[in-house]
């Protein structure tokens, strides 16, 4: 209600040719070329806002009307902006203060790496008992150091690692033996026995599996560990049938659902293998996310899904575009894995450009070096759900 | 298309409203007023957004006081269901009208009538939505808030999407409740999740954004009529300037919102400040930043902020056209 004196002289231009629709469609059409889904609904709200407004007389007014109806994101807003000005060559009327939308942190960013991990990485390793077994060792060790009999082997026991699916809560209840008390078999039941209740029937929320993607870097970097990676994501798949996605992010994204659903690790491993066309190349982290996000993630694959992100965070592209993406991805996710096989090491911290954006982003930073490691990663995926209530506050 | 006027309720035109949400003690800006206007005008729901705490509750408590209706609240949260949001039975009272029948042994039409008796309206506990479609009356629609909407899952989206499209619940033992007048609905989200577009297609949109400086400080004023005016004068540009980073030099965790600097006001004018001096603000810190890092990294440069945050001293007064208007430049390039 404030500034409007500022505003009218511009408006004023378009005051004669805003309400006919020839004008409400151009700016309908740039925004669509502009990117924003400005579809046929909206514009149809639009017009009826217009009419509300009693934009023919209110030439102001067309600015809001069109934003209200228009726009369903905070980022489309400032490709209204620009259209609405490109269009009726006048600026919007009131501006919004120019503050930027404080980009979410968690304390993890805070703690840095290892700090908040329970258990703490090098705990095993402090603790194994001086004659360990063969396997024992091979659990612990550097999957990147093993040597070729040692791989194989490492090989075989993580397609043992038993994948707990995780569960996400459903609105539908079913008979239980505890929760809510279910009336209607309850009284069902009391009108076979005269309308004595004797026994009380019990309603129980039911769950549904939760949508688990799963994002393996094949770059250079990651080499010796991209293979037990997707082992595990194979595992994931067999274990999760329907609900798990795997993709190998490199310089190109790639999907490898279809491929790692083969009941033979071997066969599946090769023909993932096959899929990837670029093993062993550069990163583009932040690019492929943002494919990811764009083809499969806002359409529902990453919608309250479980995603784990298996990277070193060596990014060669720009890292604020990883961060932009990753907290793209933390608004849709349910919760953000990410492996770094680098972390196991002693003394690492997250120095890598790309990790160091991502971070503040992800609600379970593990390492992903070891046999352990996985096992712990798995479960990490399995637990699905947040200690001790909601996802993210 | 709707006929000017005709579908909806409420003022005539979004500065009436704005003046009507003024005596509410909510102080809208344009966006904010044309937004409820057309909601009301359009009878479509308002999907407001915007970071905790700058008044997006608050706007749906106003608009209900404008409509003189009741605000009927829904708070979202992971795995709520239907019979938290719709309705549900009163299961103990309709044991004890079958143990009544069954006492007074009268049992007058046999099985079918005392099934109907049980299931009858009495025994139906309305929830929000139910509440909304049974209070709104054409010409004074109750205010439906659905809070906190990016808090519930896909499948409540989805149930929401029907609800919002038919306004009307079939609970299978009475039949369909349909709402004499829609409600007007609000939906708020803290954007913690993008939520689905579908449901977003069927809204009014509005990003609700940190106020100015003029009108922050003319929202505590508001509130808080008892604090000296230099107080909420400088109150309200030490939080416009923490909301900027580039101003201030602190990157907050989560920057104060309206309800913090509101509630900053009211704490200094407890310890008995009429302004805005370094010794107060540190005592009451605890009342506009709520997290430890956040509290640490305000104390460390206090004096900077209160001070009007060094070389950017104006950073609130700044005028807001210029700044505008570059920005419009800067756009309009591409």
């Amino acid at each position: 209600m404030t500034r409007r004196t500022r505003s009218t002289a511009p408006a004023a231009t378009t005051a004669a040719s805003a309400p006919d629709t020839a004008p409400v469609l151009g700016l309908v059409r740039a925004l669509r070329a502009a990117g924003l889904r400005a579809d046929t609904t909206r514009a149809l709200a639009f017009t009826d806002a217009l009419a509300a407004v009693d934009a023919p007389a209110r030439a102001d007014r067309v600015y809001w009307a069109g934003r209200l109806t228009l726009c369903s994101t905070r980022a489309e807003l400032d490709v209204y902006d620009a259209c609405f000005a490109a269009y009726f060559g006048a600026s919007p009327p009131a501006p919004r203060p120019a503050l930027p939308v404080p980009a979410r942190r968690r304390l993890t960013a805070l703690l840095g790496p290892g700090g908040g991990e329970q258990g703490g990485d090098d705990g095993p390793e402090a603790h194994r008992p001086a004659a360990a077994s063969g396997t024992e060792v091979l659990r612990t060790a550097d999957l990147g150091l093993l040597g070729e009999e040692e791989r194989a082997e490492a090989a075989r026991l993580v397609s043992l690692i038993a994948a707990d699916p995780p569960r996400r809560p459903a609105r539908r209840t079913a008979p239980a033996r505890r929760g809510r008390l279910d009336p209607r078999r309850t009284l069902a039941a009391a009108a076979r026995t005269d309308g004595e209740p004797v026994r009380l029937s019990y309603r129980g929320r039911t769950d549904r599996p939760r949508k688990v993607v799963v994002l393996v870097d094949v770059s250079g970097s990651m080499a010796p560990y991209a293979e037990p990676l997707l082992r595990l994501a194979h595992v994931l798949v067999r274990g999760h049938p329907g609900a798990t996605e795997v993709f190998s992010v490199g310089t190109r994204l790639t999907r490898l659902t279809r491929e790692l659903s083969a009941a033979d690790p071997a066969r599946a491993l090769r023909a993932a293998g096959a899929a990837v066309p670029d093993w062993r190349g550069g990163t583009r982290l932040g690019e492929e996310l943002k494919e990811f996000l764009d083809l499969y993630g806002s359409r529902g694959a990453a919608r309250g899904a479980v995603v784990l992100i298996a990277s070193d965070g060596w990014e060669r592209g720009d890292a604020s575009l990883l961060g932009g993406q990753m907290a793209r991805l933390s608004r849709l996710a349910h919760r953000i894995v990410w492996a770094n096989p680098h972390k196991g090491q002693a003394g690492y911290r997250p120095r890598a450009a790309g990790m160091a954006a991502a971070l503040p982003h992800i609600d379970d930073f593990v390492p992903g070096h070891s046999l352990e490691a996985l096992q712990r990663l798995a479960r990490a995926v399995a637990r699905g759900r947040a200690e001790g209530g909601g996802a993210r506050a | 298309m709707g006929a000017i006027g005709a579908p909806g309720t409420g003022p005539d035109d979004p500065e009436t409203l704005a003046a009507l949400l003024d005596d509410q003690g909510y102080l809208a800006d344009d966006g904010a007023a044309t937004a409820c206007f057309l909601a009301l005008r359009m009878q479509r729901p308002l999907f407001l957004e915007g970071d905790a705490g700058v008044g997006k509750t608050e706007l749906a408590r106003a608009l209900a006081g404008v409509l003189g209706a009741p605000l009927i609240r829904l708070q979202c949260y992971e795995g709520i269901d239907a019979s938290q949001a719709l309705y549900d039975w009163d299961h103990p009272r309709q044991l004890l009208h079958l143990r009544a029948v069954q006492a007074s042994s009268a049992a007058p039409g046999g099985a079918e009538e005392l099934e109907a008796g049980m299931y009858d309206r009495r025994y139906l506990r309305a929830r929000p939505l139910l509440r909304a479609l049974e209070e709104s009356a054409p010409g004074r629609p109750a205010v439906l808030l659905i809070d906190e909407i990016d808090r519930a899952d896909d499948e409540f989206e989805a149930f929401l999407l029907e609800f919002l499209s038919d306004f009307a619940i079939s609970v299978p033992e009475l039949g369909t409740v349909r709402a004499a007048a829609p409600p007007a609905v609000v939906l708020t989200s803290n954007r913690t999740r993008e939520v689905h577009d579908a449901l977003k297609r069927r809204c009014l949109y509005h990003w609700t954004p940190h106020p100015s400086f003029e009108r922050e400080a003319a929202i505590i004023a508001r509130r808080r009529p008892e604090a000296a005016e230099r107080l909420v004068r400088e109150v309200a540009a030490a939080a416009q300037r923490l909301r900027d980073p580039a101003a201030s030099g602190i990157d907050l965790l989560k920057p104060p919102g309206v309800a913090e600097t509101i509630d900053w006001t009211a704490a200094l004018t407890a310890l008995g400040a009429t302004a805005l001096d370094p010794g107060a603000a540190a005592r009451t810190l605890g009342a506009l930043v709520k997290h430890r890092d956040d509290v640490d990294a305000v104390r460390d440069r206090l004096s900077a902020l209160l001070n009007g945050g060094g070389a950017d001293a104006a950073g609130a007064a700044r005028a807001p056209g210029a700044e505008h208007a570059a920005r419009t430049a800067a756009r309009a390039r591409p």
